[in-house]
């Protein structure tokens, strides 16, 4: 009959008027600056760089080897590399990014960054209230606003950083058995002729075989 | 006290003219009326908006607007505030004159439609002998204003808009009109004041509504679709389909333009249900005696308000038709039987009182429904579709 699925229209839109007042459940709808829901574990959006320890400057995992950068598809990464070199957290001398820019108005948070980088050291954020009344430079993140701190990453990733913690851990254990050996051939070497041989010349070895197992 | 509570207005306007020297006292009356107007309808124009973004928003298991105020209830303020202060953006080659004329034509029209409304007892601004007509003929200019803008905005989705829009108006004009001319030939007066006289009366304390004879019932839901239609709303909104067209005719219009145009479109919806409840729902009459110690203005008022709520709860139900469903129902179904609610209207009249007449009419009417609803409106089958040169 004409008509009938209109009235059973107007029913079900009169069903959902007056049972939207008196049950909250039908009710999605979350008054966002007031009630918030907690980020689910995957989200993302716009890129960090992590550091470990308190100092942020001294201790990024970024060494500016600038993968990141040629890999960005939106080209929003902009690297500037050191020309000295700096002690990273282990201690060991690295070159570091003397300017490390990201542009999160251009990025689109595809997170190939996340993936190409060998040393763990940028991850994505899920701080999502970056507004700005100045829309050029206040959307161009410099290394001080981007670096955050290791506990930052294992909060908003808490499964995620505990993997990478762990990766990091054995490399690092990996890296120092290996230069403990090294350290003991080299005694061994100077027992054999007593060559005065420089604490920093073998550490030097040690760390290149760790890295490029990373990158393998 | 309960005369002067009906009357409190038109006892204001005199007092108020009272003031002013013999010669204006006349013109002065006449403006007062005029303000009345222009003031009162924009105002239920704002809450009608309101009503409707909450009404939209709880139906579809939403809050609505809530953050202008206590419930959101001065959001209406916003979006003027906002309409305001918007740029006015013309494009370089409308032709600006055309582009302006439009929005301005729209609410002028609209707003003289209520001229002959008979909103209150003794609150009828023009008390004219044909203000039945006088409402069509200026509520079928609102249909230039419409391709007016259309036209001038040099705009595809624009001319499109305005295309669909006159196409539908003037095909759901004529069962606007064959549904109110029932009422014409019932009450033997076009004058809407006589109409609402013809109801206002009482039968064991009942009212002598024409929604509650067959002929009256069925003359009002086939106004009610025509008027909907005439009104550009859902599920008539093709000239506006967002999804398609933009805002078709309108798409060009920014600023204060578009809100007149919406304003224009809302204000014209009052004034349609203030044409519906004149001729079908008793004007400004009360449903029951007992009740008519309540203001009849108020009366008036909630049964305009009243089918403002039903057109949005229908907006909040209908998907919007397709250009060929929207002509097919105009001219297949709707004026079939407005011309025969016509014949049906007749025998009303000439059967005389008695309870024949209401089984005699309910049947034709149903019959026709049923029977109308089965050929009219028969979905064909094309089987599946070939394609002849695509592929």
């Amino acid at each position: 009959m004409l008509g009938e699925g209109i009235l059973k229209g107007l029913g079900e839109t009169a069903r959902n008027f007056a049972g939207s007042f008196v049950s909250a459940e039908r009710l999605t709808t979350v008054q966002y600056p007031e009630e918030r829901v907690a980020p689910i574990e995957a989200t993302r959006d716009f890129p960090f760089l992590v550091y470990d320890g308190t100092d942020w400057e001294a201790g990024l995992r970024c060494v500016a080897c600038q993968i990141c950068e040629k890999e960005c598809p939106p080209k929003c990464i902009y690297i500037v590399k050191s020309t000295d070199k700096k002690p990273d957290a282990l201690g060991k001398p690295q070159i570091y990014p003397a300017r490390f820019d990201i542009d999160i108005s251009v990025c689109m948070s595809c997170q190939i960054c996340v993936e190409v980088c060998p040393f763990e050291a940028i991850k994505m954020d899920t701080e999502f209230e970056l507004s700005t009344t100045d829309r050029f430079g206040g959307l161009l993140y410099d290394k001080k606003e981007l670096a955050k701190s290791n506990e930052h990453y294992h909060k908003i990733h808490p499964t995620e950083a505990a993997e990478v913690d762990a990766r990091l851990a054995e490399e690092k254990a990996k890296s120092e058995a290996k230069a403990k050996a090294a350290a003991a051939a080299a005694a061994a070497k100077a027992a054999a002729a007593p060559v005065a041989a420089k604490p920093a010349a073998s550490a030097v070895p040690a760390v290149k075989p760790a890295e490029g197992e990373k990158q393998g | 006290m309960i005369e002067k509570a009906d009357q409190i207005f038109v006892i204001l306007a005199h007092w108020l003219v009272s003031f002013l020297p013999a010669w204006l006292q006349q013109p002065a009356m006449v403006l007062l009326g005029v303000v009345a107007i222009i003031v009162t309808f924009p105002a239920l124009f704002a809450i009608t908006v309101l009503l409707e973004r909450k009404g939209l928003g709880r139906m579809q298991n939403r809050y609505g607007p809530n953050r202008v105020g206590p419930y959101g209830i001065f959001q209406p303020v916003a979006d003027g505030l906002k309409s305001l202060t918007k740029e006015d953006i013309v494009p370089l080659s409308a032709d600006a004159v055309v582009h302006f004329l439009a929005p301005v034509l729209l609410v002028v029209v609209v707003f003289m439609g209520y001229a002959v409304l008979p909103i209150g007892r003794n609150m009828t601004l023009v008390n004219m002998d044909a203000g039945l007509l006088f409402f069509f003929a200026i509520g079928a200019s609102s249909e230039l204003s419409v391709f007016m803008a259309g036209w001038s905005s040099r705009n595809k989705y624009s001319l499109l808009g305005a295309m669909r829009a006159v196409a539908q108006m003037i095909s759901y004009e004529v069962p606007l009109l064959m549904s109110s001319v029932a009422v014409v030939m019932i009450t033997g007066s076009l004058s809407l004041g006589k109409i609402v006289d013809a109801q206002n009366q009482y039968t064991y304390g009942l009212p002598h509504w024409y929604i509650f004879t067959p002929w009256g019932f069925a003359g009002f839901i086939l106004f009610a679709v025509a008027a909907t239609a005439e009104t550009n709303r859902s599920p008539f909104d093709l000239p506006e389909g967002e999804s398609e067209l933009v805002a078709g005719y309108f798409t060009e219009y920014s600023g204060f333009k578009f809100a007149l145009f919406f304003l224009g479109e809302y204000v014209g919806m009052l004034g349609i249900s203030g044409l519906g409840t004149t001729l079908f729902l008793g004007g400004y009459s009360a449903p029951l005696q007992v009740l008519g110690f309540v203001p009849s203005w108020i009366w008036f008022f909630s049964k305009i308000m009243l089918s403002m709520c039903v057109f949005i709860w229908v907006r909040g139900t209908l998907p919007r038709l397709r250009q060929d469903q929207l002509m097919n129902f105009a001219w297949k179904f709707v004026l079939p039987l407005s011309l025969l609610n016509l014949i049906v209207a007749g025998i009303w009249r000439f059967m005389g009182d008695g309870w024949l007449r209401w089984v005699a009419c309910s049947t034709i009417l149903l019959l026709a429904y049923t029977v109308m609803a089965r050929v009219g409106m028969k979905r064909e089958h094309f089987g599946p579709r070939s394609y002849r040169y695509a592929e």
